[in-house]
């Protein structure tokens, strides 16, 4: 497996790397009055828009270079946070409202052991391996069965859309034991350490070396002869399976990837928004991943990294500047992406750059 | 115990008496040590001398036989033709030969040992049955060289996959393969831009470098220039003797050039053998001009 990148690849990510670490620095290090200054909104922002760019590049991997369109990724990426969110509330100690040892919701619900799947819950290391492990699981175990009754196209992305819908159904009962559709909130800290600006900023920053990290290995993998029965899996799969390649073996090694992608933005995600709830869960979520994907552009690993903070930035403006109007808008974009956009921003570029020449 | 079955028993006894006595006069009862082949799993044995046996075929589609008791032997280096009018079966023979479609009755052997109903499309190309679509079935995005890496015959395991690098070795088989299918100039250009022509070769170069023991070739030269299908033509007689061909094909004066007047071409009708023989034969035979021409 090699990268491919080069010398000019590779200082583009030693770049970014800098980038990554420096930029939320800026808000700690930079006086608030400075131009340089980067406000606490802009740091919860961008950590928030990097783990989305994770998922989009996850949701890349399996659609844009496999063709298998998967709208159940929020699954994934809400049970890496619930993983995540699971250690945060029994790091909140008694410092809760009821000022017990068990998470308040447990309080409130009157329950007096911890259920069986919050065993692990106290150990860090323990819980950040289940972060992995159980969407990594789930997806090795789903994708096993539908693949293997080849199970394609639409009909995938469905049944992956009515997993998701099912889970969400499960995660809004208490008697689940992740606090209903209150979920998890009110996190205080990690390792010990109190989750105040600092932390948030170290945290976006990981999340940008996690993102360049997933970059270059998502690199790797889509140059190698590996990434190319991907394509042609894509492309012409009889086609693949009359040259001796077993399609199933492929498809679920991508797909258990990506799953786990999307885990660890989940994870890295929950203690920057301090909040995870089902609604991560909900079918809107999962479509919305794909949409990044295809706004910045499908098959190429930079596309929809460019798409998750292309649309959330909108999001994010629009919703402050015309409050009413951002659904509108969203509308518009998708099909003005669709009409005349089919390979999205990154294909928009191409033709610019191959207008020009 | 009953009676005629201890009579039987005290027949075959007297039986292998005298036989061991006259046996036993000669050294090792007149056998020599014989050189025994071991047969390996997974590997196709062809030292009958027949490279695919098909038996029996029945395929039915919501009633309709698709192939109605299909029998049908290649021998091992023959380059055979099939023709047939639409409908006829061809196209889902192949289907059941590359494990696509599973016949509701009958049996298929690669060589002697090899069941190929219980394979999957994948095992049947690795033991080497390569196929060529109607359609030529080529990844357009990726560049001509790139897909004749894909198809090159190599460890097809994912692991193997991911730490892939191409031996010189395997770069010169690439490279011999380009010559002779005319890609060479056009190696790092993509596949979709190919002419529908060139993209019939490429097809048969990645069927080539997949280094088969048996071709399927589904109307290859559909789409050509005549030139290029003479061409084409030449390249299959380059193959007959170190591969097993079999060609569907419509075009008679392509079939003509392959068969060179002496070699058997098959008619397919309604799912059954028609008729076998030459195709001077077979093109004067009765039914067959009936089936053709229509009553």
């Amino acid at each position: 497996m090699r990268t491919q990148l080069g010398v000019r690849g590779w200082t583009g990510v030693l770049v970014a790397l800098v980038v990554a670490v420096l930029v939320p620095v800026l808000n700690l290090a930079v006086a608030p009055g400075s131009a340089l200054h980067l406000s606490d909104f802009y740091v919860s922002l961008v950590g928030k828009i990097l783990c989305y760019a994770i998922c989009a590049l996850a949701i890349d991997l399996i659609w844009g270079y496999t063709g298998i369109l998967s709208l159940g990724h929020g699954l994934f990426f809400a049970l890496g946070g619930y993983g995540m969110g699971m250690y945060l509330m029994r790091q909140i100690g008694r410092d809760g409202q009821y000022k017990s040892d068990m998470p308040d919701f447990m309080v409130f619900l009157n329950w007096k052991d911890f259920p069986w799947h919050w065993a692990w819950s106290d150990s860090f290391a323990a819980q950040m391996l289940l972060v992995v492990a159980v969407p990594g699981l789930l997806a090795l175990v789903f994708g096993w069965f539908a693949f293997r009754s080849r199970i394609k196209g639409v009909y995938f992305s469905i049944i992956t859309q009515a997993l998701t819908f099912a889970a969400m159904l499960l995660f809004f009962r208490n008697e689940t034991g992740f606090g209903g559709n209150n979920g998890f909130t009110d996190f205080k800290r990690i390792l010990g350490i109190p989750i105040d600006q600092a932390m948030r900023v170290f945290l976006c920053a990981l999340s940008g070396v996690v993102l360049i990290g997933f970059f270059v290995m998502s690199r790797a993998i889509v140059h190698s002869k590996y990434g190319r029965v991907l394509q042609a899996i894509r492309d012409a799969e009889s086609r693949v399976m009359f040259t001796g390649y077993d399609p199933v073996a492929y498809k679920l090694s991508i797909w258990t990837l990506s799953a786990v992608m999307c885990a660890v933005a989940g994870a890295l995600y929950v203690p920057q928004v301090g909040i995870i709830n089902p609604s991560e869960m909900s079918p809107a979520a999962g479509i919305e991943m794909a949409i990044w994907a295809a706004v910045g552009g499908r098959g190429t690993l930079i596309g929809p990294i460019i798409g998750a903070f292309f649309v959330n930035g909108a999001k994010s403006w629009f919703t402050v500047a015309f409050p009413e109007f951002w659904l509108y808008f969203l509308g518009a974009l998708f099909i003005a992406v669709t009409l005349f956009l089919p390979n999205g921003i990154i294909g928009l570029l191409r033709r610019k750059r191959e207008a020009r020449k | 115990m009953t009676p005629d079955l201890m009579e039987e028993g005290a027949r075959r006894r007297e039986a292998y008496a005298s036989r061991s006595a006259e046996t036993r006069s000669t050294e090792s009862g007149g056998r020599s040590a014989g050189y025994g082949r071991i047969a390996k799993l997974g590997e196709p044995d062809f030292t009958q001398g027949v490279a695919l046996y098909l038996d029996d075929i029945t395929v039915s589609f919501d009633g309709f036989r698709a192939l109605n008791a299909l029998s049908l032997t290649v021998d091992v280096g023959e380059l055979r033709c099939i023709i047939g009018p639409n409908g006829a079966g061809k196209t889902t023979m192949m289907d059941c030969i590359t494990g696509k479609t599973r016949p509701d009755a009958g049996s298929a052997f690669f060589g002697s040992t090899i069941d190929l109903l219980r394979l999957k499309e994948a095992e049947i190309a690795q033991i080497g049955i390569g196929r060529k679509f109607q359609k030529p079935t080529v990844y357009e995005p990726l560049s001509v060289f790139e897909n004749l890496e894909l198809a090159l015959k190599a460890d097809r395991r994912v692991r193997a996959a991911l730490f892939h690098r191409l031996s010189g070795e395997q770069q010169d088989r690439i490279d011999e393969v380009l010559n002779l299918i005319h890609l060479k100039d056009e190696a790092q250009r993509e596949a979709g831009l190919l002419s529908h022509g060139q993209k019939q070769w490429l097809e048969i170069g990645m069927l080539l470098v997949q280094d088969p023991k048996l071709l399927l070739l589904d109307e290859p030269v559909a789409g050509m220039t005549d030139e290029e299908t003479e061409r084409t033509a030449e390249l299959f007689l380059s193959l007959e003797g170190r591969h097993s061909l079999v060609v569907v094909e419509h075009d008679m004066h392509f079939v003509d050039q392959l068969t060179q007047g002496r070699k058997k071409v098959t008619v397919l009708h309604e799912g059954g053998v028609l008729a076998e023989g030459l195709l001077s034969d077979v093109q004067n035979n009765e039914r067959v001009v009936e089936v053709y021409l229509g009553r």
